[in-house]
């Protein structure tokens, strides 16, 4: 049993601060693109608990999508996620979706602040984001995840207080809080985006967390939130250090100790009976990798855990002995970062495996 | 009658200039006309062999070659051309080198005049009774204004300009003339073959095949390959295997070698500390009865801390610096132990460009990374017991109540600049507690400043702060006074409380706070942001006179996890692990290598 994720590079526009590989999108080239992810698909002869469409704007592909998944051999109570962008989402689309077996929806909100979404290139409102959200709870979906943007220029805590308090009044059962990073080549970059200093930045995301809590979104990762029973179940296995098959243009996978990506390119992908990869790191899942990935999760690192690997827990807890207290929570079974602690996860991390 | 033949055709002599003023480009010029290089052999600046040297354009060793001219008179010369270090850290291998001519080329910049370290080396040449003849170089460049050199020549050193020949080495122009100068100005040298042999040491080298190369000029008496020779200074013995004359690519072996001339001696000798620079060689079947005057132990001037920057390269370091010691007896070194650098090698130069040297040298020829301290002078301390000692590492400052007088050393120094800059440099000069002797216009345009002052100041960066504040112009040297009664304390830094033994340093009271303020600032802007506030003070004593403060960090996360791109994040914290690497860990604290370098230049 393992993970799929299906890289969908398609999107209506493109927004400044994306990174990720994405093409305008067309019929013509989305229909040759479900073809080419089924091909794929046929070379692998797997049983799949989590299928995740992410994007690129995956419900442009709503007519393809069931396609796809009548391809998909699935276990039972499967998670089959699709991410959707508010201003390409109808209910007829959703609809489709639900018949084809999709059970997750994950919406690109952003934010509930219309000057916030304009700063962002998004093309849909707050009043429109609402709408689609409870459109999705009409339609029969029943987890529905919502990301959220933290760290805009000016983002102040009463923007934060509204747009999570109005995401709370949604069906909504799960939210990702995202710090905005300005990345390389993005036309974000190109401009002078005047970013929260980190003191402001740590102070908006552990406000962020309090202010989730509150209204029981618990936090199960960094940038996760879920009410009780509706973690992402496809994202804890890249948490866990679990294994995953990736497929499509872009498409990252971690299969048999050795983690690879395809190209970024639709056309490749299309062309090619079988994806070529390129291998990224032929040495994944050492304990420091699986370290790093477990750390960033509220249930932390089990010392049972470490010493699978070989690491001893007396190891573990003397480096902590470097670290401020407000920083991790160690008790005798595990070691975890605290809300403080996971805005300095990269250093933090790095103290405990010892750099 | 033979005899004086002989002396009447050679000339021995050196080339004074300042940096960039032409000197390497002359010798190359010479060694091309007199045809004792084959063209093709002929690399630029032929007598700097050392990378180092090239690249600087200054000459590190003294080098010697002999050269065979054809004059117009009709007769054919022996030159031994003997290239001196230009540097005033290097100021007895200079008086060496000299001691062993009859003459020196003096090279002036038509564009430039005159320079501090110029005029420095002349005084030494005349010092020594050598014939000076200056020749004017560059005459090409539009800038050139060869007449107010010559005049200027005149008027500051005091010798005769008419006749010296507008020369550019750099096009080729009028090198015979400079040729014809040097048989008509230079005298020959004196001396008696016959009398007991005294041989000046004026350079030496090691030869992985032939053991040290020793470079002497014979004053008097005759060696020849098989005699035992005695080191007057040193006491050692041993037999001549081998001598002869240099030639511009190789050593030529002859059967002897005679008084007035210059040549090399190889005897089996392990150790370049047995060839003293300056020591008399004599024979022990017929010595001299007294050494050649002006030998004298050089001691060195200025001490710093080598680390490698990767404590298992230790031993490479030691290798590095026993070579190094095979050819350069002035560098000293003993190991050293540091809390915050580890195990390490306290180094004594004899001055600035010396340690800057050395320090590149093994980075570059050895391959090493180094951690440096900053560089310290020699203290003289009497201690309230009577006993008197010798402090060159601020971690062994003794405790202020046991001292009864502390002694720095003090320089002379010589300021040349354009009398533009006067005001900065009398401002900087007396920044660094120097106390203003004189003033001399040179010509209209250009002043000599004289300041005695602390070596202690100018350790650091004064040179680079002399030619940031003159945009380049002025030049300086210095030569040591002695130790002066002084006021100092020791100022100790400390990194979230805890002391770091490598950033100690001994200062004068009254500069201590601006200086702990200063390291301060510096240290903050070098030691990243870590998971906890960390202090910067500085403290003399118990008493804290500056700090800063290293806030903590605030935010350093990877938010984003999509797609499963594991990869990224693998990297960084890859990346975080290299990084790890450069830095040193104090006690709590984390500092990078930058930090430690970055003190060394308070003044940028």
């Amino acid at each position: 049993m393992t993970g799929l994720y299906i890289h969908i590079p398609f999107c209506a526009s493109k927004c400044p601060y994306c990174d990720f590989y994405s093409e305008r999108y067309s019929k013509k080239l989305a229909e040759e693109y479900k073809n080419a992810v089924i091909r794929n698909l046929s070379h692998y002869n797997e049983t799949y608990d989590t299928v995740y469409f992410g994007g690129g704007t995956p419900i442009l592909l709503w007519e393809e999508i069931g396609g796809i998944l009548s391809n998909v051999r699935l276990c039972e109570n499967a998670e089959i996620t699709v991410e959707a962008n508010p201003c390409v989402t109808d209910e007829k689309r959703l609809e489709r979706l639900l018949e084809g077996g999709v059970n997750r929806i994950s919406f690109g909100v952003q934010s509930l602040n219309d000057n916030e979404l304009l700063f962002l290139g998004r093309k849909h409102t707050a009043e429109q984001a609402v709408r689609v959200v409870n459109l999705a709870y009409k339609t029969g979906f029943r987890n529905i995840s919502a990301d959220l943007m933290l760290g805009l220029p000016n983002q102040d805590k009463s923007s934060i207080y509204n747009s999570v308090n109005a995401l709370s009044q949604l069906p909504l059962t799960h939210i990702s809080s995202y710090l905005l990073k300005i990345e390389e080549g993005t036309p974000f970059s190109e401009m002078n985006i005047d970013i929260p200093e980190d003191e402001a930045m740590s102070e908006l995301y552990l406000y962020t967390c309090e202010e989730l809590d509150k209204n029981g979104f618990k936090q199960y990762e960094i940038s996760n939130f879920a009410r009780d029973g509706f973690m992402c179940r496809h994202n804890l296995r890249y948490w866990r250090c679990e294994e995953y098959i990736g497929i499509g243009a872009a498409a990252h996978s971690f299969c048999n100790g050795v983690r690879f990506c395809t190209e970024r390119s639709i056309e490749k992908f299309i062309s090619a009976d079988k994806q070529e990869v390129v291998i990224t790191d032929d040495e994944a899942g050492g304990f420091d990798e699986f370290a790093m990935l477990k750390l960033r999760l509220s249930e932390g690192l089990k010392f049972s855990e470490c010493e699978k690997f070989g690491v001893a827990s007396e190891t573990i807890i003397n480096r902590c002995k470097k670290i401020p207290s407000d920083y991790i929570i160690v008790n005798e079974k595990s070691i975890r970062l605290t809300r403080n602690g996971f805005m300095l996860s990269n250093a933090v991390i790095g103290k405990i495996l010892g750099y | 009658m033979a005899d004086r033949d002989y002396l009447s055709e050679i000339r021995n002599f050196c080339i004074i200039a300042h940096i960039d003023h032409g000197k390497s480009t002359l010798a190359d010029r010479i060694l091309e006309q007199t045809e004792t290089v084959a063209h093709r052999d002929m690399e630029e600046q032929l007598l700097d062999n050392m990378e180092l040297e090239r690249e600087r354009g200054i000459t590190i060793k003294a080098r010697a070659v002999r050269l065979n001219y054809k004059a117009q008179d009709g007769n054919t010369y022996a030159f031994n051309l003997i290239d001196t270090p230009g540097h005033v850290d290097f100021n007895y291998e200079v008086s060496r080198s000299l001691n062993a001519c009859e003459g020196a080329i003096l090279i002036v910049d038509a564009s430039q005049g005159i320079e501090a370290q110029t005029l420095a080396n002349t005084y030494l040449a005349i010092e020594q009774d050598l014939e000076v003849v200056p020749v004017i170089n560059k005459i090409d460049l539009p800038s050139a204004q060869p007449e107010v050199v010559k005049e200027e020549i005149e008027d500051v050193i005091g010798i005769p300009a008419d006749d010296a020949p507008l020369i550019s080495a750099k096009m080729g122009i009028n090198i015979e003339a400079v040729m014809e100068q040097i048989v008509k100005c230079v005298p020959p040298p004196k001396g008696d073959p016959g009398a007991p042999l005294k041989a000046l040491i004026f350079d030496s080298y090691y030869d992985s095949y032939k053991g040290v190369i020793v470079y002497v000029r014979i004053k008097e008496g005759t060696l020849r390959v098989g005699d035992k020779i005695r080191m007057m200074a040193t006491g050692a013995e041993f037999q001549v295997v081998e001598l002869g004359y240099m030639g511009a690519t190789s050593l030529n072996s002859t059967g002897e070698l005679k008084a007035g001339e210059v040549g090399y001696i190889a005897a089996s000798i392990k150790s370049i500390g047995d060839t003293k620079v300056g020591d008399t060689v004599t024979t022990v079947e017929n010595p001299a009865e007294e050494p050649l005057e002006g030998y004298r132990n050089v001691n060195p001037m200025v001490f710093s801390g080598i680390y490698p920057a990767d404590g298992a390269k230790y031993g490479d370091l030691r290798d590095a610096l026993e070579r190094l010691q095979l050819n350069d007896a002035s560098l000293t070194f003993e190991p050293e132990t540091s809390i915050a650098l580890g195990f390490g090698f306290r180094c004594g130069f004899l001055g600035l460009l010396h340690m800057d040297i050395i320090q590149e040298r093994l980075e570059r020829e050895y391959n090493l990374d180094l951690v440096t301290t900053a560089p310290s002078v020699i203290y003289k301390i009497e201690k309230m017991s009577g006993e008197t000692v010798y402090i060159d590492n601020p971690t062994n400052y003794p405790d202020p109540a046991e001292i009864m007088q502390a002694y720095e050393p003090m320089v002379k120094v010589n300021v040349f600049s354009p009398s533009d800059y006067v005001g900065n440099i009398m401002e900087l000069c007396q920044e660094r507690r120097g106390i203003f002797k004189d003033m001399k216009y040179l010509d209209e345009t250009r002043v000599d400043l004289h300041y005695e002052m602390p070596l202690n100041e100018i350790v650091y960066d004064f040179f680079d702060a002399l030619k940031s504040r003159t945009k380049g112009y002025a030049s300086y040297d210095y030569e040591m006074l002695g130790f002066y009664p002084s006021k100092l304390v020791k100022l100790d830094i400390m990194l979230n409380g805890d002391i770091v033994d490598a950033l100690s340093f001994i200062v004068h009271a009254d500069k201590a706070y601006p200086r702990a303020r200063r390291i301060a600032e510096k240290l903050k802007e070098h030691i990243p942001r870590q998971l906890f506030e960390v202090p910067i003070q500085a403290a003399i004593g118990g008493k804290i006179i500056a700090r800063e403060t290293v806030k903590a960090m605030r935010k350093d996360v990877l938010a984003k996890c999509y797609g499963g791109d594991i990869t990224r994040k693998k990297k960084l914290l890859e990346k975080q692990k290299e990084g790890k690497k450069r830095m040193r860990q104090l006690g709590t604290v984390e500092v990078p290598q930058e930090a430690f370098m970055a003190v060394l230049k308070l003044d940028e």
